[in-house]
């Protein structure tokens, strides 16, 4: 039996009706059509479907879409505005800290609650917050520095539109 | 994989849940946090019929100290157990214990009721409870009952909680001054269960003797474990090295495990030696570094 949930992800409203089972990675990628959460491994190992819950990172496999019923959600879609990235998102790109970008949701998100809940991380703390992501890519490094440079305001050359993103 | 289909229930009221509870008994099953459960659904490991979603209900999330007791709802969130002041000055155990499950993602939504009822033996929350000598309040169709730690935990992902009955709060008693406490643990990765996790608590008195010891081992056998012959070598005695390792060796003759993927089991019962006596070194450090009061 279906059921009607409420959300807003990334500020725009949506009812929908859901099976229980479906999974919340599910019903953001089919029924909202946001890919950019990306579904790893399905069972909260690989944290490439993390998103922003009520202001909190919480992996979409981990959750059904029902249970988010009134929920303030925010995709990798959400981040930037109009095209424009992020400061941490151009850091990212500024330190090759990404390759593939099937992490690369999953990092953002939890690199943005890092940052967030400490303005000032060290090595350590930084590694400790993207230990939920895997990345076969990058060997962690250059994510790492992307993040030490986020968090300084170090990025780089201010790129605020995107070649290949959308127009503003 | 995806799991399959399931009743979903979102009960605003512990008495609405023990109601769907009663009517659906081993058919239902109750989610909290979900970051054990859901998996476990996910694999089809779990194929609940009806799923009964705490989430809804909204006086469980507290988190107070009153009477040398700190009294945990079943619904606070690791995160804001991680981030409590209360927690942190009145329970450094449970502190410390808490920054080693899974990552700040998963403690975001997992919950205290949810991993002690889940009793994975492997996990930092039912192994605290047991060193503490914790307890917990279960409601049911005959009204509330206490649980003290020893008997609740019965075998893997196993406890003394009936089918009818939810886990409401946790109990944790506030020990006296002149404690020190560690929790460490072995895993792989940051972040992973852990192969071998210990617990320690030492109270020393004026006269420099062990007044109390607490340990605890997590991932060596159905439940998490007391130590009981390794407490009794440190207790009335100074407390030095030399007493630690006998400590650790007691207690790792004392356990069990099995072998794994893993490690094998001589393996996990020589890092059992190990980190019970990193756990005893650092627990006493710490209650040497707290106030003469």
């Amino acid at each position: 039996m279906s059921r009607e949930i409420r959300v807003t992800v990334n500020g725009i409203d949506h009812v929908r009706h859901v099976q229980p089972r479906k999974l919340l990675t599910d019903f953001l990628r089919e029924d909202l059509e946001l890919t950019g959460t990306h579904v790893g491994c399905e069972h909260g190992v690989c944290g490439a479907c993390t998103i922003l819950l009520n202001g909190q990172t919480a992996r979409s496999c981990l959750m059904f879409a029902v249970q988010a019923d009134g929920a303030d959600i925010v995709t990798i879609e959400g981040l930037g505005e109009n095209g424009n990235l992020t400061a941490l998102q151009e850091a990212f790109w500024a330190n090759h800290g990404l390759q593939c970008g099937f992490c690369t949701p999953g990092m953002l998100m939890c690199a943005g609650e890092l940052l967030r809940r400490n303005a000032e991380p060290s090595d350590h703390e930084i590694r400790e917050a993207i230990s939920g992501v895997l990345c076969r890519c990058t060997g962690y490094h250059h994510i790492i520095e992307a993040v030490r440079d986020a968090a300084r305001g170090q990025v780089g050359e201010s790129k605020t539109s995107v070649p290949g993103a959308a127009p503003q | 994989m995806k799991p399959s289909a399931f009743e979903y229930f979102r009960p605003t009221s512990i008495d609405e849940a023990l109601g769907l509870l009663e009517r659906y008994d081993f058919e239902a099953k109750v989610v909290a946090g979900g970051q054990s459960l859901v998996p476990l659904m996910n694999f089809r490991l779990a194929a609940p019929a009806y799923l009964v979603d705490t989430n809804g209900i909204s006086d469980l999330s507290y988190i107070r100290r009153t009477d040398g007791v700190i009294a945990l709802g079943a619904m606070a969130r690791q995160s804001e157990i991680e981030d409590s002041p209360v927690v942190a000055e009145s329970c450094p155990l449970l502190h410390e214990a808490t920054k080693l499950i899974g990552h700040r993602t998963v403690r975001n939504r997992g919950t205290i009721g949810g991993s002690i009822a889940h009793a994975d033996p492997s996990a930092e929350y039912p192994t605290v409870l047991l060193a503490l000598d914790g307890e917990v309040v279960v409601r049911g169709p005959a009204g509330k009952r206490v649980i003290p730690a020893r008997e609740l935990f019965l075998t893997i992902c196993t406890t003394t909680i009936a089918p009818n009955e939810l886990l409401t709060e946790i109990r944790l008693p506030v020990l006296p001054a002149g404690t020190g406490s560690a929790f460490v643990e072995l895993n792989r990765r940051h972040g992973d269960w852990a192969i071998v996790g210990a617990a320690a608590v030492l109270t020393v008195g004026r006269d420099g003797a062990c007044s109390d010891a607490r340990i605890a081992v997590a991932g060596v056998g159905g439940t998490p474990i007391r130590c009981s012959e390794a407490e009794d070598i440190l207790e009335g005695r100074g407390l030095d090295e030399t007493l630690f390792e006998a400590a650790a060796e007691r207690a790792a003759a004392a356990v069990d495990p099995v072998d794994d993927l893993h490690a094998t089991a001589d393996y996990k019962r020589a890092m059992v030696k190990v980190f019970v006596g990193r756990a005893l070194t650092l627990a006493s450090e710490r209650c040497r570094r707290m106030p003469d009061v």
